[in-house]
């Protein structure tokens, strides 16, 4: 513990300056200095048998390191194990150093069930970073309002869900959607709309609340077409070929995972060059990860609509990009879920501190209202249904594979997983 | 059959040990959620009973005992999210009353295929007419025109990953790749409970002791002897009168109704059934339990779906990032060393050093001028 005494404010400066962490700094500033874990004795701060000592407290890192899902949640892992780590380097939570307990989801939802029950019955962690796929999700939730359990959920999904045991930091479907369709609206112009997705949940709720606001919100817009494509599927000449003879303005793509890199090849060999903007292509489901696997050549020119891009110019991403790199490699990019992630430990430290406790439902009363100034993505603040307050923003993509913000809300957008008017 | 034809002595003792293994050792030595995790593990093990007999009898490898179980499993689902899904729990849908996931895919109303499963006998007899059905038609079609060994398996496989696809694609009627999760009561109990937990792990043992009661009858009547007869000389039996294709079709039936019992006893441990468990990887795995196991031994088929879980769970805790690796270990080294699985180091290694032993002490003791019966 000697190389992190709080009590001496300079040790801690030079270890923040040696991290280039002015995301650290800042969050100092609005924090009431470094606190003491003798200030917060442990039966006071752990009335409910949680893994806390004197001087640690455990958590439970639950991702999918194996299987096909390892791909895509393996930036979550890393964004999460970045935020701890820097806040031990700032003296941890209440006096106390972060520890984690790492278990794999194997991208099996039964798998995912029984680590939860493993994290939560027989670890005792305070809280829960991990999930990524909606179906993790659903199979973890039940164990998490059994045993009362406190999850950080970094991706962006379908919405219609507020469990008093999650938190949910990335944007739910609205927030993603109407801003961007707005934007593509007024500024390009665009009329009419093709909707395409992956089959589950996630793309046909997104599609539903996208066709309701084109239809109802949006004048002399319309919908000319909309499909759904299995997990894994990669022959996409036919719908190209419809998209062809319906011409509309716009292709609203969300696609996921494999199935993208098919999906865009095959669209610029079919001569629908994203850079010619006829049509504009759309999409909510390609952040900068899973471009390395499309190409940026493939998908220059699309427009993504997200709350977060790696290129994002401001203090906090610019300190989060740099540690980031060098906590895990120059070559990696960092994506919309991957900064969602870092925020769930910073978002629990902060309730932690204002609730005074690790108590479960101590954290979950101090949430609401929660503010985060240091975030990479800028300003966010945690809402009453457990969602965060986000800026929506169009980037554009890049053939280097990184994204070029082209809009941004002017103000944070309020979510909304039940959106009237959208069911 | 007389007692000792329906089970010798050294059988006894097996099937004694394995009961005293899961009724008393298991309950006493593990938490409340250990043991809940080997409750998991055992509904595994009804596959893998079906499978000994199947294929290390009846010389039939399925590749597709997932799509057996995960019928079972989802029958047994079916009821329990009918009965979950409450108007009142559910007010915030846009039609309350139907299943969540249904909501979410613009379905208005309970299709009729799902009216069945508010009742729980109906759900019950389900779980095991609906995968025995599913098993019948495919053994029929395959059997029938001695259709066998690797194209049997190919073909299975096929089946497997077909239910898959259309679990997933049909999202709207089953749940598609989440599954059908959140359930919540039996008649009112709640399963999710520790208590619930532990009692259904007890419901789990017995059921599975009367499956593997059934299995030993089934072997050692005459019918387990034409079913190893075809696996070794499938000609010959059939030149001697018998269709071989009714005894096959029977048998494949049975392991899919073993299955499907495992399935439905996974939903209510686990409170949920997704398509991962349907699949072509976990059918495989469930051909591996039996493989680790021992095929030719119906308990050796329980230890191995143990080991294997428990394997499985203590390496992916242990070493989250090296673990698939370790258990592949396992594997290679079954096989490589021990062909013949668990019970075949059982019955090779150790039983003849036990045997050996109780002998001398008997030799000793028949020195001793005792009036002890003979056996």
């Amino acid at each position: 513990m000697s190389d992190q005494d709080p009590s001496n404010p300079a040790n801690g400066v030079s270890r923040r300056a040696m991290l280039a962490g002015s995301a650290a700094l800042t969050a100092s500033l609005f924090l009431p200095k470094q606190l003491k874990a003798s200030d917060y004795p442990t039966d006071m701060v752990n009335t409910t048998g949680l893994a806390v000592t004197d001087d640690t407290v455990t958590i439970g890192i639950l991702h999918s390191i194996t299987g096909t899902m390892a791909i895509s949640e393996t930036g979550s892992v890393q964004a999460e194990k970045l935020a701890i780590k820097q806040i031990n380097e700032q003296g941890g939570i209440l006096g106390r150093k972060i520890e984690y307990i790492q278990e794999d989801g194997a991208s099996d939802w039964p798998t995912f069930a029984e680590k939860a029950r493993k994290l939560l019955v027989n670890d005792k962690v305070a809280s829960v970073m991990g999930c990524w796929t909606s179906a993790s999700r659903k199979a973890v939730l039940p164990v998490f309002e059994q045993h009362n359990g406190f999850l950080y959920y970094p991706t962006f999904y379908e919405g219609l869900e507020e469990s008093p045991n999650v938190i949910y930091t990335g944007q739910e479907a609205t927030q993603q959607i109407i801003a961007g369709l707005d934007w593509v609206n007024k500024e390009k112009g665009a009329k009419s709309f093709y909707l395409l997705g992956s089959d589950y949940i996630w793309p046909r709720t997104s599609n539903k609340i996208a066709r309701k606001h084109i239809e109802n919100f949006m004048d002399g817009c319309k919908v000319v077409g909309e499909e759904y494509y299995p997990l894994g599927h990669t022959q996409f000449n036919s719908v190209i070929n419809k998209i062809r003879l319906k011409k509309p303005d716009v292709i609203y793509a969300i696609v996921v995972g494999g199935s993208n890199v098919a999906f865009y090849k095959q669209l610029t060999a079919a001569g629908i060059d994203p850079a010619k903007e006829k049509p504009i292509v759309l999409t909510i489901s390609v952040t900068e990860d899973e471009i390395r696997g499309i190409g940026g050549e493939n998908i220059a020119g699309s427009y993504a609509c997200m709350k977060y891009f790696q290129s994002l110019q401001n203090e906090n991403n610019l300190a989060f990009v740099k540690a980031f790199k060098e906590m895990w490699g120059e070559d990696i990019v960092v994506g919309d879920v991957t900064q969602a992630a870092y925020l769930g430990p910073w978002l629990w430290k902060a309730a932690v501190e204002k609730a005074g406790s690790f108590d479960v439902d101590k954290v979950r009363a101090a949430s609401p209202g929660i503010e985060l100034t240091t975030a990479p993505e800028g300003y966010v603040k945690v809402h009453e249904n457990h969602h965060l307050w986000s800026k929506t923003r169009v980037g554009k993509a890049q053939a280097d594979g990184q994204y070029e913000v082209v809009f941004e809300t002017a103000e944070l957008v309020e979510p909304d997983p039940f959106p009237e008017g959208y069911q | 059959m007389s007692l000792t034809s329906f089970m010798s002595r050294k059988e006894l003792i097996g099937f004694l040990l394995l009961a005293a293994v899961i009724f008393l050792v298991l309950p006493a030595a593990l938490d409340s959620f250990r043991l809940n995790l080997f409750g998991k593990y055992l509904t595994y093990a009804f596959v893998a009973v079906g499978l000994a007999l199947c294929w290390g009898a009846g010389g039939i490898l399925s590749l597709g005992q997932g799509v057996f179980f995960g019928l079972g499993g989802y029958c047994m689902a079916m009821f329990l999210k009918l009965e979950a899904s409450t108007p009142e729990n559910t007010s915030i849908q846009s039609t309350p009353g139907i299943p969540d996931f249904m909501d979410w895919n613009q379905l208005t109303e309970l299709p009729s295929w799902w009216q069945p499963f508010y009742s729980l006998p109906f759900a019950l007899l389900a779980v095991v007419v609906v995968p025995v059905i599913f098993a019948f038609i495919i053994g029929f079609a395959m059997f029938t025109r001695r259709v066998g060994g690797v194209y049997f398996a190919i073909i299975t496989q096929a089946f497997a990953a077909i239910l898959t696809i259309l679990i997933i694609g049909q999202q709207g009627y089953t749940g598609g790749v989440n599954g059908i999760t959140d359930l919540r009561t039996l008649l009112g109990w709640d399963i999710r409970t520790d208590e619930a937990k532990t009692t259904l792990y007890f419901v789990n043992g017995v059921l599975l002791f009367a499956v593997l009661l059934v299995a030993q009858y089934v072997r050692k009547s005459k019918l387990g002897r034409l079913l190893i007869a075809m696996r070794d000389q499938e000609d010959r039996v059939r030149f001697s009168g018998y269709n071989v294709a009714n005894f096959k079709i029977f048998i494949f039936c049975l392991g899919a109704a073993f299955a499907g019992i495992g399935g439905a006893m996974f939903t209510l441990q686990v409170g949920f059934m997704s398509p991962t468990l349907v699949g072509i990887v976990p059918s495989i795995e469930m051909v591996i339990f039996c493989a680790v196991g021992g095929r030719l031994s119906i308990l050796g088929a329980v230890y191995g779906a143990l080991l294997v879980n428990w394997a499985k769970t203590t390496f992916s805790e242990a070493f989250p990032e090296l673990w698939l690796l370790g258990l592949g270990g396992l594997f290679i080294a079954v096989v490589m060393f021990f062909p013949n699985g668990l019970a075949g180091v059982w019955s090779e290694k150790i039983e003849p050093r036990l045997l050996g032993l109780i002998k001398k002490s008997k030799d000793s003791d028949a020195a001793t001028p005792a009036g002890a019966p003979a056996e």
